[in-house]
């Protein structure tokens, strides 16, 4: 998802028996669906994992408006470039609002951003692949925000009462990307065959990387098991990809367009689709910086950082001018 | 094909001077100095892509009175060369760093402030109404471009003299904003079109007293581009604009006829 | 390099209603915050008033004091009109 893999920083899920009372006073309140509110009492161990899952999100937000910006100057109708700018505008709205969550926590957002840029954390690995064509923005709003809603939607009820805030108004103003994209997979698929060709590749490249999105199968992930005690991960890996499969499958169909999986089928015994098996080797490499498209996303973050410098330090200067002469 | 009517052609250059910056601001997204900046400056291009979109509806209007059809938006943005486009040359300028954005935007929202003022009294009533909408939100960006102005000259020795600089390579380009050619004669003449000549005092006044406050120089260039009659408006542009173009409407030109 | 201070957004939504809190931003001084707001916070017409306030400049009572403050009103009870039962034949009460 777009916080994938977020470590908890715990080697296993401890019963209430081995927690201090603060723990156990802490995970009752969870238990009991009241909030976490940022001055509340809470264990370091969640603090910092809220810290890592909310800035893999907002960075993905963040460096998820390239890919999209892409085709801001190339999108084929006036009506669809003022889509795209608004999308992608939103993007980093919902940026800015994560990381705000991820500030209650005792963090600043320039610190974050130096830990992005310095390597130190992840940013969803869907946004290393490259954009080459019209539909892939389709694409994207279609799969890659249909997934993302999956997760999110879920998330508005965490337990961190910031950060479900900031999913609550995301999740507002998502509920149109996907429908754009869909609109835009449509059109195509209903234009000429040349068109069509282009929505059909643009499925062909998205669709595994959109099942990776979900992260790795739940058998290989520990730490899964401590971020949904404290809920913060409210639905399971495994079981966020079956629902996304599900649902995805009947909207390739009505499109006519087909998933690129020679095994996918649908299953009568377990009422759900089966599908092929997803290289887990592409996902690791991706993550660990091999992906199309890794270097070029951090060198354009870095750059647009860095040539902004001189127009943040300015603002400052020209503020602390005016407070001297006010006082 | 018959010649353009005079007023299609003063319509289109309200239409191609938004859809151009529109379009420059549009390469600012995701690349912006900070993430509310980003925001921001994206809400200046979205509502310019929506006046320029109202712009061409109308100037598809006056093609069909007089030519029986008149194009759509999309065919008049994406399928003329840069020699009908008729926006601008300060509009097409690249964006360079953020100084050199905001001095074309602050030059630009100062020109259009006023023009668009003096056209919301225009005898055409269908100019008027959009120009009367479209000056709504330009009293937004005029705040904040005037205010980037400011902070960027009264802020860093650094961003001083990049604001500057901006200032004094842009400045060549706005003399052709109030030299009226013979299409906009006409049509100042019959109450249509806004009397650019009487805007160019105004605009310097207003824009001396902003540069004063951010301790800032009027630029003292004398040449002014295209104001002789050869410039945006005549649809004689700098190389910047082909380039622009070549990547905008690449999509409708590799295939044509289709349906996005 | 500074980082630009962090700012609490308020907005009023509706004429007559109150200012409620809409989440936070940076900018370098109140009068960018609140321009900042009005783009990051009112791009779907979610407003007609704005507030912003430094988030250093908010106290906050502790969480700690959330009994001492709080409990106390649990027993007042007669203070909400659901404490007297009022006679069903008796209308405007």
């Amino acid at each position: 998802m777009y916080a994938q893999m977020v470590e908890t920083g715990v080697a296993k899920v401890r019963d209430a028996h081995e927690m201090s009372p603060d723990e156990q006073a802490f995970q009752a309140r969870v238990d009991a669906d009241i909030k976490i509110e940022p001055k509340d009492e809470m264990p370091d161990a969640y603090r910092r994992t809220l810290i890592r899952q909310i800035q893999q999100h907002a960075h993905s937000e963040i460096v998820g408006m390239l890919p999209e910006g892409n085709w801001i100057t190339r999108a084929p109708t006036l009506k669809r470039k003022a889509i795209l700018m608004a999308k992608v505008q939103d993007e980093a709205g919902h940026g800015l609002y994560l990381y705000s969550a991820a500030e209650t926590l005792g963090v600043s957002r320039d610190q974050l951003i130096a830990d992005l840029h310095a390597g130190k954390v992840k940013y969803s690995s869907i946004f290393n692949y490259p954009t080459l064509s019209w539909a892939d923005i389709g694409a994207i709003g279609w799969l890659v925000d249909g997934a993302a809603i999956m997760n999110q939607i879920p998330l508005c009820r965490c337990s961190y009462g910031p950060y479900a805030r900031a999913m609550i108004r995301i999740c507002k103003e998502e509920s149109f990307h996907q429908r754009q994209g869909f609109d835009i997979m449509l059109t195509l698929c209903r234009g000429t065959p040349a068109q069509k060709a282009m929505a059909q590749d643009a499925l062909n490249r998205w669709w595994w990387p959109s099942l990776m999105m979900f992260g790795p199968p739940d058998a290989e992930s520990v730490h899964s098991a401590q971020s949904a005690r404290w809920k913060i991960k409210l639905l399971s890996n495994d079981e966020l990809r079956q629902r996304f499969v599900d649902q995805t499958v009947p909207q390739a169909d009505y499109l006519g367009i087909a998933m690129p999986d020679p095994q996918l089928k649908w299953n009568e015994t377990s009422g759900h689709y089966d599908i092929g098996p997803i290289d887990w080797d592409e996902f690791h490499n991706v993550l660990k910086g091999n992906g199309p498209c890794n270097r070029d996303r951090m060198r354009t973050r870095v750059k647009a950082w860095e040539d902004g410098a001189w127009v943040r330090d300015a603002a400052v200067a020209y503020a602390e001018k005016q407070a001297r002469k006010a006082a | 094909m018959n010649e353009p009517s005079p007023l299609f052609d003063y319509v289109l250059r309200f239409a191609d001077s938004d859809l151009v910056l529109a379009q420059r601001l549009g390469e600012w997204v995701g690349h912006g100095p900070a993430l509310e900046e980003d925001i921001a400056l994206t809400n200046v291009g979205l509502d310019l892509l929506g006046q320029a979109r109202l712009w061409f509806a109308y100037a598809g209007e006056v093609e069909a009175q007089s030519h029986g059809r008149g194009r759509s938006e999309d065919e008049l943005a994406f399928l003329r060369d840069g020699s009908a486009f008729r926006n601008l040359l300060l509009s097409e300028q690249p964006n360079g760093n953020y100084a050199d954005t905001m001095a074309r935007q602050f030059y630009f929202d100062q020109w259009h402030m006023l023009v668009l003022g003096s056209l919301s009294s225009s005898r055409d009533p269908r100019i008027a109404e959009i120009a009367a909408k479209a000056r709504k939100e330009v009293a937004y960006h005029i705040e904040r471009s005037a205010d980037w102005v400011i902070r960027l000259g009264d802020g860093t020795e650094e961003s001083h003299q990049k604001m500057q600089a901006a200032l004094d390579y842009l400045w060549t380009y706005t003399g052709e904003m109030f030299a009226p050619d013979n299409v906009e004669l006409a049509l100042i003449e019959t109450g249509v079109a806004a009397d650019v000549r009487a805007l160019r005092e105004p605009w310097l006044a207003n824009i001396g007293r902003v540069l004063d406050v951010a301790t800032l120089a009027l630029p003292t260039v004398a040449w002014m581009q295209g104001s002789n009659g050869r410039g945006g408006k005549q649809g004689v542009h700098s190389e910047h604009l082909g380039h622009m173009l070549a990547e905008m409407q690449f999509l409708q030109r590799a295939y044509p006829g289709s349906q996005w | 390099m500074i980082e630009w201070p962090l700012w609490e957004v308020f907005i009023r939504s509706q004429h007559g209603l109150a200012h409620k809190h809409v989440g936070s931003l940076h900018a370098p001084d109140a009068e960018m915050a609140i321009k900042n707001a009005r783009d990051v916070y009112t791009r779907r017409n979610e407003g007609v008033s704005i507030w912003v306030v430094r988030s250093a400049d908010v106290h906050a009572s502790a969480p700690s004091e959330r009994g001492p403050l709080f409990e106390p009103a649990n027993d007042k009870v007669y203070r909400h009109p659901t404490f007297f039962p009022m006679p069903e034949e008796v209308k405007h009460l």
